[in-house]
């Protein structure tokens, strides 16, 4: 990148620099006319008018009266003015668009070069230090390379243009106004250059502050786990005192130089009054030239401002630029050409062969020292050694994650060095003991090894906006691909379809052992029927299937209670009971219903209204009773009561109040907080005796009041049970089992994962499930998982990708010892024929790869297979013997 | 069923006799009504405890293992109470216990039972005291048989 901003700017923005120049040096004939007019208007028309006439070749000649005259001017005047504000307004607009485009493509840049920051210099630079500076702190510079070229050639010539009017009007008034000019651009700079110093003082400062408080919400654990949280605020404390120290200088020089300028600016007014207003009494100057030399005054203080400020800026932003600019340059980055360079047929042509290959650290340490290795495409390799043996770095050499400092690394006949990452990122797959997961869906998360780009970059979309929205990006040097487009190579996963490509990501998630997980992600998760009628489908013929088996089976009959339109249902709530349908959006939302208007309305309709205050009531007291002793926040609040702690105390005044002066003294807040007590109530689970058959019945017959009744603009908040539809807002368990598990069954949770597990296999639909699963969303670097969940997903990500070469690098270090093996057996029999290198954290492990590698001391002390290398005396049975 | 007839019954159970009656509904509210099919196994011998059952409806049957299978020793019915030896300690279950017909139960987990002990130390000493005067029964009967068998009576 340019190291100087003017030739960053003049590089990415000639075209549009010289029309915006072009354009601005028309304005100064048109403001010159525009000061001139004034003057005419005072002396010509106002003051001594003598008649005028114009000869026009087509109308003749034109004679105008003193009035006629006046007005004419008058407007000429008023169409300059507009004119000058369009032709500002254009050159402003233009500008900012200059800029925009200027900052969209340096933060681009410098985004881009992140992306090829050799991976060690991660360790010196922290995301809270990079982050602000392509966020906030070019923002600054984008305003300033907008206007890097117009701003002084504008505000200059318009100066000069002002000056050379007030100096033809007058000499001296000219020289007066311009008097303490220099004294202000000597002065200013030299003051705005202490204050753009402290500025540049305080980005760095604040960039360290977003780092620490970075650094200590990452591990916050820490702060609480050691009570060192005085010794964070304190830190932090001090940082902030560095910058209000540094704030506060500035604040001052910064008021000092307004008040510098605006003392000056009106200084030179004085001199105007006093010398001009001699000059016109003694008759040596016009009146008119005197008023608009005066108005000209005015118009020069605004460019000369503008002048100054833009010269701040303009320093500020140069120095800016420069070290942000140094910031992204750091030694050993990757050339634009490996990752910008794609040959998609390219593949990795032959064995990967060490030569003396060395790595040094950057702080001197050996790494790897003179390892000289051939391997080949089709061998299983295990790599073992102790932590600091250099397995973990040569694995990352193999993925060419890193460069040898010395030595050489060619995969078959191409050096390492000339690969495109097209090459390495596609034909390798690798896999650390820390491997990220983003933010997203466990499918987006597995393809996300097969969207290197768009499938078809040249096709534009069919959309005239988004074309637009496209080429806007390649004007600003950014990236020309459609965002929107198809990415994923579905070739690359050998799948011709998506169905195809949803059955693979369901081949690798249970070859690594996911299977169970996305299956029950799945039963917990929602799909929209609408767009996955299929899957919808295949549900409601579990549903049917379950049905069928509870029909058969009496036993299983007793575990679910199934929904019915005409029964109370004894293992759902009361409200679940009333509504008889799942809430869409917060409208009807279970926990509050008792408070919708519709409900109220429903339950008086009903005549339940008296008969759930009563309930209320009763509830109420066994709650008092039975919590009243526990202490307050007690787990037993959470796991069985209906009132909270905090609230129990209210409910013992209310139950007074109820007591004293029975039900009608009841204010509409303490029935509606009793009525709703009833809504929590569960038949089969709390045994209360308060939900009678006769109640039961009650609340059938209003349910159905609440359906028949329901105005139209509430339909769309609730989904009704329907045996026959598949509902939106359950999961794919409720929908598959449409009814209430028993709470008197014992055993129920498993025994119902039996029982659908069974009816889906029996209809083939586990895989429906499964592909709901592949929705679950996996949080912030997969928080939602475990940590061997985590690695497992990796693994299988890697696996999409169908790889020529699969280096897991402890990839599976998460999991216990017996999923371990599982999971190493099936990816060796998975890659038979193909290359895999695994560096083993447990070197017994070894014995089922064809070849091992032992590293101790970042040198490559044993090659060879298994059996020859665990005998005596050999490092290999040393590290067996001591895992 | 409601809750106040889970509470006479769970008054009836000696190891809870004592409490006191708000206690007592509390156990009960905080317990779970299971009901077992006919042919189904409340616990197995061997396993590890976590409940102890008080029956409200059917019987049980309770086998132990013996070289010839296994052998029905007892069979249980309403207001049994059957599996309290896990609820207080940690042994494994001594019997094999069976639903004959279908049998409605009361479960009290024994983490729950613990967390009511450690908040009403009061039901701890009801609790302990009842245990008492079993082991000094049991010690009573334990000293009358050593002085029959030394008496030469038949046992």
């Amino acid at each position: 990148m340019e190291r100087n901003i003017y030739a960053y700017v003049w590089r990415h923005s000639r075209r549009m620099q010289i029309i915006l120049l072009v354009a601005t040096v028309l304005t100064f004939p048109i403001l010159y006319f525009s000061l001139e007019l004034p003057k005419i208007i005072v002396n010509d028309a106002i003051g001594s008018f003598r008649p005028v006439a114009f000869d026009l070749p087509l109308f003749g000649t034109i004679r105008f009266d003193q009035i006629s005259y006046l007005l004419l001017l008058s407007f000429l005047f008023l169409f300059m003015v507009v004119l000058n504000g369009g032709i500002k307004y254009y050159l402003n607009v233009a500008q900012g668009l200059l800029g925009e485009r200027l900052l969209r493509r340096l933060r681009y840049q410098l985004y881009a070069r992140v992306l090829r920051f050799p991976l060690p210099h991660f360790r010196k630079v922290s995301s809270g230090e990079i982050i602000p500076m392509i966020t906030s702190e070019v923002e600054q510079i984008g305003g300033f390379m907008g206007s890097a070229f117009v701003t002084p050639i504008f505000q200059g010539g318009y100066l000069l243009t002002l000056l050379g009017f007030m100096l033809i009007q007058d000499w001296l008034l000219g020289l007066l106004a311009i008097m303490f000019y220099p004294i202000q651009a000597w002065l200013i700079p030299k003051m705005q250059y202490r204050v753009n110093m402290l500025a540049k003082e305080r980005v760095r400062t604040v960039r360290k502050l977003a780092d620490r408080i970075g650094e200590t919400i990452a591990g916050v654990a820490e702060v609480h786990a050691h009570d060192t949280s005085a010794l964070e605020r304190t830190d932090v404390s001090d940082r902030l005192g560095v910058i209000f120290d540094i704030r506060y200088r500035i604040f001052k020089l910064k008021y000092f130089i307004k008040f510098l300028n605006n003392f000056i600016g009106q200084l030179t007014p004085f001199f105007f009054y006093s010398v001009g207003g001699y000059l016109v009494i003694e008759g040596d100057l016009s009146f008119g030239a005197l008023v608009a030399v005066l108005a000209a005054y005015k118009d020069l203080s605004s460019p000369w401002k503008e002048l100054l400020d833009f010269y701040q800026l303009q320093a500020d932003s140069a120095i800016k630029y420069i070290q942000v600019i140094e910031q992204f340059d750091p030694p050993g980055l990757m050339p634009e050409s490996q990752q910008e360079t794609e040959d998609p047929e390219a593949r990795l042509s032959g064995p990967i062969v060490l030569s003396n290959v060395g790595l040094v650290d950057d702080d001197g340490s050996r790494r790897l020292e003179n390892v000289s290795v051939e391997l080949p495409l089709d061998q299983h390799i295990a790599v073992v050694g102790d932590g600091a043996s250099g397995k973990e770095e040569l694995a990352m050499l193999l993925a060419r994650l890193l460069n040898p400092t010395s030595g050489s690394l060619r995969y078959g006949d191409v050096e390492a060095a000339d690969l495109p990452e097209s090459v390495t990122g596609r034909r390798i797959g690798y896999v650390g003991p820390n491997a990220y997961l983003f933010s997203a869906t466990v499918a987006s998360n597995l393809t996300y090894a097969l969207r290197h780009r768009p499938n078809d970059p040249a096709k534009l979309p069919d959309d005239e906006a988004r074309v637009k929205w496209l080429e806007e990006a390649v004007r600003s040097g950014c990236s020309p691909y459609d965002l929107q487009a198809d990415w994923i190579d579905r070739a690359a996963a050998d799948a011709a379809s998506d169905e195809e490509l949803v059955r693979r990501m369901l081949d690798v998630l249970t070859l690594v052992g996911l299977d169970d997980d996305i299956y029950h992600f799945g039963l917990r998760g929602r799909i929209d029927p609408n767009s996955q009628t299929e899957i919808a489908e295949d549900m409601l013929a579990a549903r049917a299937a379950v049905q069928a088996r509870l029909n058969d089976d009496p036993d299983a009959a007793k575990l679910i209670e199934r929904f019915d339109q005409d029964r109370y249902n004894t293992n759902a709530t009361v409200a679940e009971n009333l509504l008889f349908g799942n809430p869409v959006g917060d409208g009807f939302g279970l926990d509050r219903l008792a408070e919708h208007d519709y409900v109220a309305w429903v339950l008086k309709e009903a005549g339940l209204d008296e008969a759930f205050l009563q309930t209320g009531i009763k509830v109420a007291e066994t709650m008092v009773e039975l919590f009243a002793d526990l202490p307050p926040g007690h787990e037993f609040f959470e796991l069985f009561s209906f009132i909270s702690s905090e609230d129990l105390p209210e409910f013992q005044a209310i139950l007074n109040r109820v007591g004293r002066g029975g039900v009608e003294g009841l204010s509409a807040t303490d029935r509606l907080r009793l009525i709703s007590l009833p809504f929590k109530l569960i038949a089969a689970r709390h045994r209360l005796g308060l939900l009678e058959e006769d109640m039961q019945r009650q609340v059938v017959a209003a349910r159905r009041i609440f359906r028949e009744n329901l105005p139209a603009h509430l339909q769309g908040m609730v989904e009704f049970y329907d045996p026959n539809r598949f509902a939106s807002a359950a999961t794919i368990q409720d929908n598959i089992l449409f009814g209430k598990v028993a709470y008197d069954q014992p055993d129920a949770a498993r025994r119902v994962a039996a029982l659908i597990g069974s009816v889906l296999d029996a209809r083939g639909l586990r895989s429906s499930v499964m592909e709901v699963g592949l929705a679950y969303h996996v949080g912030v670097a997969g928080s939602r998982l475990s940590g061997a969940q985590r690695q497992r997903l990796a693994v299988a990500r890697a696996l999409m990708k169908r790889p020529d070469l699969l280096i897991l690098n402890q990839a599976t270090s998460g999991l216990d010892g017996a999923s371990q093996a599982r999971l190493l057996e099936a990816i060796l029999q998975h890659r038979s024929g193909q290359g895999l290198i695994w560096v083993l954290s447990r070197p017994q492990q070894a014995r089922f790869f064809d070849r091992v590698l032992v590293m101790a001391h970042g040198r490559l002390s044993e090659d060879g297979d298994y059996e020859s290398l665990n005998v005596e005396g050999k490092m290999l049975r040393d590290l067996i013997q001591s895992d | 069923m409601s809750l106040q007839e889970e509470v006479e019954l769970l008054r009836n159970i000696p190891l809870f006799a004592k409490l006191e009656p708000s206690k007592l509904k509390l156990l009960a509210f905080t317990s779970e009504r299971l009901t077992f099919n006919s042919g189904h196994t409340l616990f197995r011998q061997g396993e590890q405890g976590d409940a102890a059952y008080i029956i409200i409806d059917g019987e049980a049957a309770v086998e132990v293992d013996s070289p010839t299978g296994p052998l029905r020793v007892a069979t249980l019915g309403r207001n049994d109470f059957v599996g309290e030896i896990a609820i207080l300690c940690d042994v494994p279950r001594t019997a094999t216990v069976t639903a004959v017909t279908n049998l409605v139960t009361l479960r009290i987990s024994k983490d729950l039972f613990f967390r009511l002990i450690t908040e009403f130390p009061q039901m701890a000493v009801e609790i302990m005291r009842e245990l008492a005067h079993r082991l000094e029964l049991t010690t009573a009967r334990l000293r009358q048989v050593i002085n029959d068998s030394n008496t030469g009576t038949p046992a």
